[in-house]
C-alpha cells in the first residue's frame, strides 16, 4: 500500500530561537572564511546546524552519536588550520569535558563548542536533559571563555565574537523562541556586560533566557518605587569585573539570575568578582542543589523559582540586607 | 635482502638501544616514570623517526607528517627519541618531569609542538590524530598521520568511536599502529578485560589491518609502507611487543609499568642490559651527559 505519507511535525525547528541564529551566523560566517568547519553528532536538526549542513555541505562533518571522539578530533582539526565549532546539546557537552579541557584548552587550540538544549529551556524531555552544570564546568577550565547571549539578535553577534575571540570558546544557544532584549545593531564586545537598563537601588545581572525575565523583573519592581538596574552579563569568562565593581559601587545590592546551577554558574561569577572588588549582598536566582523535571520552559520557570516574580522578591530581600 | 639493508637495520638497533639508555637515565632521575610500555614502543618510535621524520620533525601546521604517541606515559621513550635526532639537548633527558622543563610527565604540544598532541587521558590521542587526517584531507594537504596507541589504552570507549569515525571516512592517511604488549598498569589485558580477538576487531571496524613483531625493525618498515600505500581504509598494525624489552628483570613483568622509581643499582643493571659500558653508567648516574 503507498498512501502519501505527510512528514512528521518535527519540534523546535522554526526560526526566533537562539539556536536557529546559530545555525544562519554560522552560514553568513562560512562565506567569510574557508577555515570554518562544523562538527555534529546527530541533532543537527536540534542545534540549528542543519542551516549550516545544507548551505556548506562540504564544511559539515558528521561525527555520529560520539561526542568524546568529536571533541578530541576537533582539537587535531584545529592543530592544522581549521577552525571547528563543535555542536551537541549542553548535557552532552558534559561527557566531553575531558577532552575541550586536554585536547583543545589545554593544547592551546582555538576550537568553539556551541551547546543548545541548555537549563529548563529544555522543557520536557525532562530532568535528564536538563544541564545546569555546564557553566560551572567550562568556566573552570583555563582560558575557556563562556558565553551565554540573551536573545536571537545577540546570538548572531555572539557567534561572531566567538569564532574570531584568540582562544576556546563555550558557547550556550536555547532551544525556546525568546523575546528579543537587545536591538539589530548593538555592539557585542566579548567580556564586556551591558546595561539594557539603568537603576540605582539594585542591579540585576542575568544571562541567556533571564535577562528578558530580570527586565520583566525591573519593570514590577519600578511599580513599586524601587529603581532595578539590568546588566546582561553574556561572558561569565573572561568576566566584566570593571563594570561588575561599578555597579556596586552605584547601587550596593545584586541579584543574579541564571538558567543554571548558581553552585559554579553566573552567581558564584559574580560573587567571586565581587568579593574581591567591592562586595555587595547578592541573592541568587537559579538552580540550587536539584535536578529538573518534565514541563514546559515557562512552566518549569515558575516551578523552580527562577521567573519574573521570583526575580523581583529576590530584588525586596536583597534591599532589606543592603 | 641487501647487505647494504641489513647493516642500516643493525645500525639502527643500535640506536634502539641509545634510546632506550637515554629514557632508563630519564627515569631514574626524575625518580618516576613509565618505564615498561617506553621500552616497548622504542623500536616504533625509532623507525619512524629514522624513516619518515628525520629531514622534518613532524607534526608542523601547515601539513606534512604528522604524528601523536597517544600512550603518553611511555613520553620518556619519545623523548629520548628527540635527543638521539637532535630535537632536544640530550641533558634535557636529566630534566624528566621536573619543574621548569619542557618534558612534562606527559607530552604537552604547546611546549614541544612536535609531541602533535597534549596526552596524559587515554583514548584522546587517536581522536586528535583522526580530526590531523581530516584536516589534512579537507585543505588537500600532503602528509599522513601516524598514532601509536597502548592495548590497555584500547579498552577506552572514544577508540572504537574513533575507529568506526575513521573507517566509515575512509581515512587511508592514518595509520594506528598498536604496541601489544599484552599488559596494562595493574596486569595482564586478559585479567583486566581481554582484547582478543584483537586484530579481527579492527577488521571487523572497517580497517585494513596487519600483525607484525613490534621489535623487528625491518618487519615494522615494511608494515608502515604498506599501511601509507594502503587507499580507502585507514590501517592498524598490530605490534606484538615486550613490556620491558631489553631490560631483563623488566621484560614480561607487568611491576615495571609506572610510577617506578628506579634505584641507581637497577639503573645501573638496566643500562648495562643495555649495552652500556661502566663509563656510560657511571656518567649517567652522576647526572651527566655520556660521550
Ligand atoms: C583515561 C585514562 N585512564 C587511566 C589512566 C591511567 N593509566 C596510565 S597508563 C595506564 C595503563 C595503560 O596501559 P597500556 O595502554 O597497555 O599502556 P602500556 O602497556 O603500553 O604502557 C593507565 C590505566 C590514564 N592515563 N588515562
Ligand atoms: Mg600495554
Amino acid at each position: 500500500m503507498t498512501t502519501a505519507q505527510a512528514p512528521p511535525n518535527l519540534v523546535g525547528m522554526s526560526g526566533g530561537t537562539l539556536r536557529d541564529a546559530f545555525g544562519r551566523a554560522l552560514v553568513e560566517l562560512a562565506r567569510e572564511r574557508d577555515d570554518l568547519v562544523v562538527l555534529d553528532a546527530d541533532i543537527a536538526g536540534g542545534t540549528g546546524t542543519h542551516h549550516f549542513r545544507d548551505a556548506c555541505p562540504d564544511r559539515f562533518y558528521q561525527f555520529g552519536i560520539a561526542e568524546q571522539n568529536m571533541m578530541a578530533a576537533a582539537g587535531g582539526m584545529a592543530s592544522l588550520g581549521l577552525l571547528p565549532v563543535v555542536t551537541t546539546f549542553a548535557v552532552f557537552c558534559l561527557r566531553a569535558v575531558e577532552q575541550a579541557r586536554l585536547s583543545i584548552a589545554y593544547s592551546g587550540r582555538k576550537v568553539v563548542i556551541a551547546a543548545s538544549h541548555p537549563g529548563l529551556d529544555v522543557g520536557p524531555d525532562g530532568g535528564s536533559a536538563q544541564c545546569f552544570e555546564d557553566l560551572a564546568a567550562f568556566r573552570a577550565i583555563p582560558g575557556m571563555a563562556v558565553l551565554s547571549p540573551a536573545d536571537p539578535l545577540e546570538m548572531r553577534a555572539a557567534t561572531r565574537a566567538a569564532i574570531e575571540w584568540d582562544g576556546p570558546v563555550y558557547l550556550r544557544t536555547g532551544r525556546s523562541p525568546a523575546p528579543c532584549v537587545t536591538v539589530e545593531g548593538a555592539p557585542f564586545e566579548l567580556g564586556r556586560g551591558s546595561v539594557l537598563r539603568d537603576g540605582s537601588d539594585v542591579t540585576l545581572v542575568a544571562c541567556g533566557v533571564e535577562v528578558a525575565r530580570s527586565l520583566a523583573a525591573a519593570e514590577e519592581l519600578e511599580r513599586e518605587g524601587i529603581s532595578a538596574r539590568v546588566v546582561n552579563l553574556h561572558t561569565l569568562a573572561p568576566v566584566d569585573d570593571a563594570l561588575l565593581e561599578r555597579c556596586s559601587r552605584e547601587t550596593r545590592a545584586f541579584v543574579t539570575a541564571e538558567d543554571a546551577s548558581i553552585r559554579g554558574g553566573l552567581g558564584s561569577t559574580v560573587a567571586e568578582s565581587l568579593a574581591r572588588t567591592a562586595p555587595a549582598p547578592i541573592e541568587m536566582i537559579g538552580i540550587d542543589d536539584v535536578f529538573g523535571t518534565s514541563g514546559e520552559p515557562e512552566e518549569l520557570a515558575a516551578h523552580y523559582a527562577i521567573d519574573a516574580p521570583a526575580i523581583a522578591a529576590a530584588a525586596r530581600r536583597v534591599l532589606v540586607r543592603k | 635482502m641487501t647487505i647494504a639493508a641489513s647493516e642500516s637495520t643493525r645500525a639502527l638497533a643500535e640506536r634502539a638501544l641509545s634510546v632506550r639508555r637515554g629514557l632508563i637515565a630519564a627515569i631514574h632521575h626524575a625518580g618516576s616514570g613509565h618505564p615498561g610500555g617506553s621500552l616497548s614502543a622504542t623500536d616504533l618510535l625509532v623507525w619512524l623517526w629514522e624513516n619518515l621524520y628525520r629531514e622534518a620533525p613532524p607534526n608542523a601546521a601547515d601539513g606534512g607528517e604528522q604524528f601523536v604517541l597517544s600512550k603518553g606515559h611511555a613520553c620518556a621513550a619519545l623523548y629520548a627519541v628527540g635527543a638521539e635526532f637532535g630535537l632536544i639537548e640530550r641533558a634535557e633527558l636529566l630534566r624528566f618531569r621536573k619543574l621548569g622543563s619542557p618534558l612534562q610527565g606527559h607530552t604537552h604540544v604547546v611546549d614541544l609542538p612536535w609531541t602533535g598532541a597534549s596526552t596524559g587521558s587515554l583514548g584522546q590521542g587517536f581522536s586528535v590524530a583522526i580530526g590531523k587526517a581530516l584536516a589534512l584531507r579537507h585543505r588537500c594537504l600532503p602528509g599522513a598521520v601516524t598514532v601509536i596507541l597502548g592495548d590497555g589504552e584500547l579498552q577506552e570507549g572514544e577508540i572504537w568511536e574513533g575507529a568506526m569515525f575513521a573507517a566509515h571516512h575512509g581515512l587511508d592517511r592514518l595509520c594506528a599502529i598498536v604496541d601489544y604488549n599484552k599488559m596494562q598498569s595493574d596486569d595482564r589485558n586478559e585479567n583486566i578485560c581481554g582484547l582478543e580477538p584483537l586484530p579481527e576487531k579492527w577488521r571487523a571496524f572497517g580497517w585494513h589491518v596487519t600483525e607484525i613483531d613490534g621489535h623487528d625493525l625491518d618487519a615494522i618498515g615494511e608494515a608502515i609502507r604498506a599501511a601509507r600505500a594502503h587507499e580507502g581504509a585507514p590501517s592498524a598494525i598490530v605490534a606484538h611487543t615486550l613490556k620491558g624489552k631489553g631490560v631483563s628483570f623488566m621484560e614480561g613483568s607487568p611491576l615495571w609499568h609506572g610510577s617506578v622509581a628506579l634505584s641507581a643499582d637497577e639503573t645501573g643493571r638496566a643500562l648495562r642490559d643495555l649495552g652500556a659500558g661502566e663509563d656510560e653508567i657511571a656518567a649517567w648516574l652522576a647526572g651527566s651527559v655520556p660521550a
